[in-house]
């Protein structure tokens, strides 16, 4: 999670770009060395792992494990957590970043920090404050199990769950982005006459499109990749409440080690995917943060 | 992403479930059972003119899937592997406090016990408890703090040091803690203890469910483990109840009662022994001794004076607490 938030675009980067190279050489070849190192060791042999284990009985077999109802049904639940989730967090994103960035007013540190809080807390806890809220002995859960109504143990608090561990990324990409990039724009459309919808159609979004396309992805990763706060909500019933990330662990648990890492070599994928996309839209949001900081007139906030 | 009609359909069928369906939230090494089982039943329950039914299985830790009972999952039944955890349910008003003598032999339908998994040709000659604690044999025991599995292992432990001829309680507890020093780790669960013993190599002894140990024995990696059964042991009751609250809410109490008393049926007793459990039903038990080798079972209540006893070992500052001290590095 920590290294979520360090990837987030902020100023450009390399204002120093010889400080690195200033080193000497042996320094220079031992960092890279431990670097190299540390990433065959902890990403790229894991991921080798993952994709060999899958296949280890053949391509057919690995298909099979797609066709197992409980399997497909963990994917499909999977897509629809994080597609109620990543729309949901989009709207509050933007609409956080817009509120943070475009008003002043009382409380809005407290609510910048706010906004990181579920990057610091355990997803765990996550999962439980939605217990003890919606659970049976919870504040509501007597009056919703009374209605009929399932919270928890279901798709709702999967889905809470989720949007509780996700819901910092799409804010988190913008907030600098648009205090980097200041309100002149939306100043002039106002005195040309726009409404609020046309300033934030037509002069803010095309702005923002790839910091929140950004953020977006982040989210949406890490909503379909979330274990914790959803273990703790789903009830674990096979082909009803278990999402993918609970689906592996349970193949694992029953010795299917080539299902569990087929499935998980599914999210593997996604996260690639994720990664590719991840990057372009980074490479595109840093170069409107940098337009944005050479047209300013006020040196970038950070 | 998706469609909205979807998911409103998903939502929809989330919030209310056909009746026609039952959950049963069990432990952790009852899923290839409970497969078969569920297969059973539905058959059984349609050929007697019953509408048709489906049965959802919740699978985790026995006392971690108690508690979620208690915060709302909604089991029609709960097949547990330890009194304490339908006790529990009883306590908060979900059971009946009858629950124990509405079905037969304390509502345990299968019993097992808690043996030893060694490795091929048993090179440290492991035969019964006292083999367990000669130095330079290490034990692979779930945690009695997290898993049942550790508990009835730890109880076992207890129980054949008690009932050794010159035994008492004393004798027991020091047992107990030289055993306890043999192991290595405590894996949290019981799945955990066997994929550190199978996955891992860890440890000459891993003490686990019969159930559990013939199965890797002779379905997971067969030829490369053998089980021994001790002289004596504990005898582990898995019992089963309806959660009252939940079938009188949903109607679903005929079906739910006639899913737990059909596991007394032949069939239902013939799959129990298919999946390494010691059936109820003596004649079937007594033909199946190839598998099951008749053994000398003590009981909690027996030994312990019931479960609520036995659990003061578990409590913090109990007497694990005081027998198990972790090795330092």
């Amino acid at each position: 999670m920590a290294g979520a938030i360090a990837t987030f675009p902020t100023a450009p980067r390399a204002a120093h770009p010889d400080r690195a190279t200033a080193e000497p050489l042996v320094v220079r070849a031992v960092l890279i060395g431990i670097v190299f190192a540390f990433f065959a060791l902890f990403l790229f042999l894991p991921l080798l792992v993952v994709f060999m284990e899958a296949l280890s009985k053949g391509v057919p077999a690995f298909f099979a494990v797609f066709e197992d109802s409980a399997t497909a049904h963990a994917v499909k639940l999977t897509f629809i957590a994080a597609g109620i989730a990543v729309p949901l967090n989009t709207l509050f994103g933007l609409a956080a970043a817009w509120s943070l960035t475009r008003f002043d007013f009382p409380g809005r540190p407290v609510l910048i920090t706010l906004i990181d809080l579920p990057l610091w807390v355990s997803p765990v806890i996550g999962g439980l404050i939605y217990v003890l809220i919606f659970g049976a002995q919870g504040w509501f859960g007597p009056w919703f199990i009374d209605h009929d109504i399932r919270i928890i143990f279901a798709l709702p608090g999967i889905v809470l769950a989720t949007i509780f561990v996700t819901f910092p990324f799409v804010a988190r990409g913008l907030i600098p982005l648009m205090q980097a990039q200041g309100t002149q724009e939306e100043e002039a459309a106002l005195s040309l006459g726009a409404n609020g919808w046309q300033i934030f159609w037509r002069v803010t979004l095309p702005k923002i499109k790839w910091g929140l396309l950004y953020g977006i992805i982040l989210c949406n990763a890490r909503a379909m990749g979330e274990f914790g706060a959803v273990s703790v909500v789903s009830g674990h019933i096979r082909g009803k409440t278990n999402t993918m990330p609970l689906h592996i662990e349970i193949l694992y648990n029953e010795y299917q080690f080539a299902a569990a890492f087929a499935v998980a070599s599914v999210l593997c994928i996604l996260a690639l995917l994720t990664l590719v996309i991840k990057t372009y839209a980074e490479w595109r949001a840093e170069q409107q943060l940098a337009e944005a900081a050479r047209t300013a007139d006020l040196p970038i906030h950070r | 992403m998706k469609i909205p009609a979807t998911i409103l359909l998903a939502v929809a069928a989330t919030l209310h479930a056909a009746p026609s369906s039952l959950l049963n939230v069990s432990y952790d090494v009852t899923r290839e059972f409970y497969r078969d089982y569920n297969e059973a039943f539905v058959r059984h329950w349609q050929a007697e003119k019953h509408a048709p039914i489906t049965i959802d299985q919740s699978h985790a830790g026995s006392s971690k899937q108690a508690r979620a009972v208690l915060d709302g999952l909604q089991a029609d039944v709960v097949t547990m592997n330890q009194d304490t955890d339908i006790q529990l349910l009883a306590d908060a008003g979900l059971v009946a406090a009858d629950w124990r003598t509405r079905l037969p032999d304390h509502a345990a339908p299968y019993t097992s016990t808690i043996v030893f998994l060694v490795r091929n040709g048993n090179p440290k000659g492991i035969k019964d408890w006292p083999d367990l604690v000669k130095p330079g044999v290490e034990v692979i025991i779930p945690s009695p703090k997290t898993s049942g599995n550790g508990r009835y292992s730890y109880l076992a432990a207890w129980a054949a040091a008690k009932t050794a001829p010159d035994g008492s309680d004393a004798k027991a507890r020091e047992f107990v803690g030289a055993l306890f020093k043999n192991a290595p780790i405590l894996p949290p669960g019981g799945r955990d203890a066997t994929n550190a013993f199978v996955q891992r190599g860890l440890g000459d002894a891993l003490l686990t469910f019969e159930s559990e140990a013939l199965q890797i024995a002779k379905v997971f990696s067969p030829g490369a483990y053998e089980v021994v059964t001790p002289a004596s042991s504990i005898l582990a009751e898995a019992p089963v109840s309806v959660v009252d609250r939940v079938v009188d809410k949903r109607g679903t109490r005929e079906p739910a009662t006639a899913y737990l008393q059909y596991l007394w049926s032949d069939e239902g007793q013939k799959l129990a022994v298919k999946h390494f459990f010691r059936p109820r039903a003596a004649a079937l038990l007594a033909a199946n001794a190839g598998i099951f080798p008749p053994l000398q079972l003590r009981t909690v209540d027996e030994i312990f004076g019931g479960w609520k006893e036995a659990q003061k070992h578990f409590q913090d500052g109990g007497t694990f607490d005081a027998i198990y001290q972790p090795a330092k590095p």
